[in-house]
């Protein structure tokens, strides 16, 4: 949730972060906090949008473009990376790619009193079960951390998340 | 039905420059294949994901053939991938689907519907612009090479016998001759693509 005074997360910040890094492929399924980014993506003449009907055929398909010579994207919510969780094991870590994994936090607070059952609640663990490193966004000052993430999807051949914790403010516009 | 390998000696001969992605039929490619540098066999990354994995890969490389075998309890799990390559259209995508109704390397317990289901209807209805359906070696041999010359995506459906695996993983022999990192380091060699 963005803090009162911080300039909002702007898609337009998100899409420039992706042109910066050589983004080629936006492999995506919609959800409720980056719906704002699909008109967007979809005038970049830059990005080819490849849309899944399941989260998972997003880190195998990453995987095909990547071994391909291209730089995928995968831009998905936290519910259906939690039912990925064996794609990314086997096609993300297993195949060495480099992927940067864009995911909407449904749910999530920052200062927790969610439900129990809440996915914002599995998100960090899920995570950090597959050591898969993660960098959190949240205003329009946390756009360059997407930047971090490439960076470190490329050095260390592995898949890194941006975690999209602004729910509520400037997505939904 | 017939036998992968047999299916594959006759693929091999119309195979040309294609990338193959030999999926689970790779046990006997490895034999056959001529271009073993343009071959990827993954093993299982996950399963339910050949697909995809292919239509990222042809999507990456349009100037390339890119040729699948998959199967159909890995197509199974993520039948909607059937609906993303045909709206992707990738015109270098050959895939070919080998159905052997089972869960061959878990000890042969059917798959869901194993002997009712048009894998090759299902394609067709999601917007393949073509796909076909084999149970026959010599009907399969005498189209192979007119449908390998067809624009993709093209979806092939044929009836495999099973080749059903009982032993305990641990006690297989192993058939694999490069490690996957080597896999995919000559396939991107091959393709111009920095390791």
């Amino acid at each position: 949730m963005t803090s009162q005074g911080q300039a909002l997360l702007r898609p337009e910040a998100v899409l420039e972060e992706f042109k910066k890094n050589g983004v080629t492929h936006v492999v995506w399924l919609p959800d409720s906090e980056t719906n704002w980014m699909y008109l967007l993506m979809k005038a970049e003449p830059s990005l080819t949008l490849i849309p899944v009907s399941r989260e998972g055929m997003a880190f195998s398909t990453a995987a095909g473009l990547s071994v391909g010579g291209k730089k995928p994207v995968v831009m998905i919510q936290n519910t259906g990376m939690l039912e990925s969780g064996d794609s990314i094991r086997g096609w993300g870590l297993g195949m060495s790619t480099p992927l940067v994994l864009m995911v909407g936090v449904r749910g999530w607070t920052r200062h927790g009193g969610n439900r129990p059952t809440d996915v914002a609640n599995f998100t960090e663990p899920f995570l950090n079960a597959l050591g898969i490193h993660y960098y959190l966004i949240e205003h329009g000052g946390d756009a360059p951390r997407i930047s971090l993430a490439f960076e470190e999807a490329e050095r260390t051949k592995r898949p890194v998340a941006v975690l999209v914790g602004d729910e509520y403010h400037g997505f939904n516009r | 039905m017939f036998a992968a390998a047999d299916m594959l000696r006759v693929f091999q001969s119309y195979r040309g420059d294609a990338v193959v992605i030999p999926g689970r039929g790779a046990r006997h490619w490895q034999d056959i294949s001529t271009r073993p540098s343009r071959d990827i066999p993954l093993g299982d990354p996950a399963m339910g994901g050949h697909a995809s994995f292919a239509l990222g890969l042809a999507m990456a490389q349009p100037n390339e053939k890119v040729v699948l075998f998959d199967s159909e309890g890995d197509l199974l799990i993520n039948l909607g991938a059937l609906a993303t390559i045909a709206e992707k259209r990738p015109r270098n995508l050959y895939h070919f689907l080998m159905d052997n109704e089972c869960y061959a390397t878990t000890g042969g317990q059917p798959v869901p519907n194993a002997k009712s289901i048009s894998y090759a209807g299902i394609a067709r209805e999601c917007g393949y612009p073509a796909a076909y359906a084999f149970e026959d070696l010599e009907e399969f041999a005498s189209n192979v090479e007119g449908i390998l010359n067809e624009p993709g995506p093209v979806f092939v459906a044929m009836k495999i016998v099973p080749e059903i695996e009982n032993d305990p993983i641990g006690r297989r022999q192993r058939w694999q001759t490069r490690t996957l990192e080597e896999v995919l380091r000559d396939v991107k060699k091959e393709l111009g693509v920095p390791s």
